[in-house]
């Protein structure tokens, strides 16, 4: 058991390139920590490092208050579960599971006792001796786990460990290792690129890009307030559906409607020194039928009319997709940086508004039908910076609870605190693109 | 390989191709088996025609017939008593067998070294080995000779083990490095994780993975080793050091004055089993050895 601290943690590699760019994370003992980004983010070069299998080539790294930057990996008393599992082919399951104990010159009778404790946690008593060749996917990647947890280390490194297996598997999985972890207690960083496994397993989930952490905070926080532009398109799924707005003359001017300004977010853009030009995000769900909205609560949204392009019935709920074709085009780097990563994105992307309907919607496929946005809880970005500029005003946290009196028609009521959301390191700026 | 360039006539030839070997007309097949048959008689007639040899007796070697008339095993148990033929046996089994353990050893890590790591001179280090791989052996007799001489080395084991180590590297570096290639690096950094020192992830865990490819290397060098002349006449002068091969042209006659034409023989036949022998029983290994890396899979 032990916490893990980086501290202003750069990695460059010999050619020069900068993988990961002065991040901080403090990771406290028994969490669950999630690093998401798409590929090439840095999070797998991160937990190479905190592994010991890459150098660190500033900053420092403290694992259970001791800096471990030039210690061998062997010495970090952390275990790691590969995204390919590498399990040793030439070794049966019991001595896979057992190799580390055997290395630590452990007496035979405990590694017995001990790989035969995590078999069994594992539901792998029956497949000790045969070889990983001769396992399922699920049995394989179980192995890899039990390979972890004989050794009881003071904390895992999980890179990927779910992506080889088919969707069916991984979402068992996934309640598997959320369920293990907890039992053992132990602190346990996790590297995906799936923003669904990063939102169900962690307890806190850091959002990764070009070497930089974005965003830290629960998965809550993350889909609630998003520190920017990156955030808000990578996290939640279907993802944000984001319009270029223009603010001229105390109104904002949306391709689904003009708004007139309410001084909290006047404010909010002036102390930002926003340019005239934005980005709002609306959340699919943040859609209705118009026929559904009672009247008091238009007033709260933009009603338009859109054609619906495909309509999708997911049983619970209904998603339809509308074309964008009256909106230009969005610019952004962080946006053509999610557009290109999509292809892990549950939606086309960039193409397609997407919105969240309720089951009873006489929307068709084809037809235009009358949508409604709630705008109550929208967020507002400067497209240069990428930052969410909703949440740079004082009373932030009423952001979260939906009540962010941005540009509604009615003011809310002003929110509680003045609590603003830490602000990390490495936060939002939209840097040239540099790639790992 | 048999049906794939068989040209007798258009039609039978698409189908054949595309059927690839197995199903071959009538007329193909009769074509190709003449074609083999020619080609393994013209290979195989003078080793035939060496055993033969190897079991006449002296006054019939001359006789143009092809089974010898009289069976003698006399020329075998001629050269198995002379230490002119039985010492450089014993020479050519261990300078072969130290210079492949060596060289595969060297080469085991050589390779590793070349398949995991990035260091400054990589690329020069494989330059030169395929360089010393290239070169002509007879260019380097002459100074080997002076060298070895002066450090008298010559004559001796190792005299002929240093050079073969030198040459069978570069064989073994290939050979090693395309099958390091094929093991996930993932494993070693697993071991890593479990606690290993790179000695022992080396040991315990990429070694096992490459011990077929250690053993392909291995045969390929020894068989390089063992064929080995031009060194082998050159950098000897007695038994000490002469390894077979080298030895056939010492041979003598039953008598001061028979030409040894038939315990030459007798010493061909024997220093070929050995070969005939690695090569059916590791076929398949030795392939995979020439080939690795080239395809993948």
């Amino acid at each position: 058991m032990a916490d893990i601290v980086l501290d202003q943690v750069t990695k460059r590699f010999p050619d020069g390139a900068l993988a990961v760019d002065n991040i901080s994370l403090d990771i406290a003992d028994g969490e669950f920590v999630i690093l998401v980004g798409p590929s090439g983010c840095g999070k797998s070069t991160t937990l190479n490092m905190i592994a010991g299998l890459e150098d660190i080539s500033e900053g420092e790294l403290r694992i259970g208050g001791k800096v471990v930057n030039n210690k061998a990996p062997k010495d970090r008393d952390i275990a790691m579960v590969f995204q390919s599992y590498a399990l040793y082919p030439h070794m049966t399951v019991r001595e896979n599971m057992g190799f580390a104990l055997k290395l630590a010159k452990t007496p035979k009778s405990v590694i017995d006792e001990k790989v035969s404790e995590a078999a069994r946690v594992l539901d792998l008593t029956q497949h000790l001796d045969r070889r990983p060749a001769n396992l399922s996917g699920g049995q394989r990647q179980r192995v890899a786990m039990g390979r972890a947890i004989v050794r009881d280390p003071a904390a895992f490194l999980m890179d990927e460990p779910l992506s080889n297996l088919d969707a069916k598997l991984r979402v068992q999985m996934r309640t598997e290792v959320s369920r293990l972890q907890r039992r053992l207690g132990t602190t346990t960083v996790y590297v995906t690129h799936d923003q669904t496994e990063a939102m169900t397993l962690g307890d806190r989930v850091a959002v990764m890009r070009n070497g930089m952490i974005q965003q830290v905070g629960s998965p809550q926080q993350l889909y609630d307030r998003p520190d920017n532009l990156f955030v808000a398109g990578f996290i939640g799924s279907p993802a944000m559906n984001f319009l270029p707005s223009v603010v001229d003359n105390n109104t904002l001017h949306t391709p689904l409607g003009d708004v007139p300004l309410t001084g909290r977010l006047q404010r909010a853009l002036e102390r930002a020194k926003a340019p005239r030009d934005l980005i709002i995000g609306i959340r699919p769900e943040d859609f209705q039928d118009a026929a559904l909205v009672a009247a008091d609560e238009q007033s709260n949204g933009i009603t338009f009319r859109a054609n619906i392009d495909v309509l999708e019935s997911m049983g619970s709920d209904v998603y339809v997709y509308f074309s964008k074709d009256f909106v230009n085009e969005v610019k952004s780097a962080e946006l053509q940086e999610l557009a290109e990563d999509s292809g892990s994105a549950d939606t086309g992307g960039g193409d397609a508004m997407v919105a969240r309907l309720d089951t009873v919607t006489q929307a068709a496929e084809g037809r235009d039908s009358e949508l409604w946005a709630d705008l109550r809880s929208m967020h507002v970005f400067n497209p240069v910076t990428g930052k969410n500029i909703t949440l740079d005003e004082g009373d932030g946290r009423a952001a979260s609870t939906g009540g962010q009196g941005a540009s509604t028609a009615t003011d809310t009521a002003p929110g509680a605190g003045s609590g603003r959301v830490p602000a990390d390191p490495g936060t939002g700026s939209s840097g040239t693109p540099r790639r790992g | 390989m048999t049906a794939v360039s068989a040209p007798p006539t258009t039609a039978t030839t698409k189908t054949a191709t595309r059927r690839t070997g197995t199903t071959t007309t009538g007329r193909q097949k009769v074509t190709w088996g003449a074609i083999n048959f020619v080609v393994v008689a013209l290979a195989l007639i003078p080793v035939l025609w060496m055993i033969s040899l190897s079991f006449k007796t002296p006054s019939a070697v001359l006789d143009p017939s092809f089974v010898p008339a009289q069976w003698t095993w006399g020329n075998y148990t001629q050269i198995l008593q002379t230490s002119t033929f039985v010492r450089p046996l014993i020479n050519s089994i261990g300078i072969g067998l130290i210079a492949t353990f060596i060289s595969v050893v060297l080469a085991s890590m050589a390779a590793y070294a070349v398949a995991r790591l990035r260091f400054p001179g990589k690329s020069l280090l494989i330059g030169m080995s395929l360089l010393i791989a290239m070169f002509p052996i007879i260019a380097l007799v002459t100074p080997l000779f002076a060298i070895e001489r002066a450090l008298g080395l010559f004559n001796t084991w190792p005299g002929l083990i240093i050079p073969y180590v030198a040459f069978g590297l570069p064989l073994g570096i290939y050979t090693l490095s395309a099958f390091f290639r094929e093991i996930p690096w993932e494993l070693e950094k697993a071991a890593k994780m479990d606690g290993a020192t790179p000695f022992q992830a080396f040991t315990k865990v990429i070694a096992p993975l490459a011990a077929p490819g250690m053993v392909t290397t291995a045969i390929l060098v020894f068989l390089a080793c063992w064929n080995e002349f031009l060194l082998a006449i050159s950098l000897t002068s007695t038994t000490a050091a002469r390894t077979a091969p080298a030895s056939l042209a010492y041979l003598s006659g039953s008598s001061q004055f028979t030409i040894p034409t038939g315990p030459i023989a007798a010493a061909a036949v024997v220093i070929t089993i050995p070969i005939i022998f690695f090569v059916l029983f590791f076929q398949r290994r030795i392939v995979a050895g020439l080939t690795s890396g080239a395809v993948k899979g």
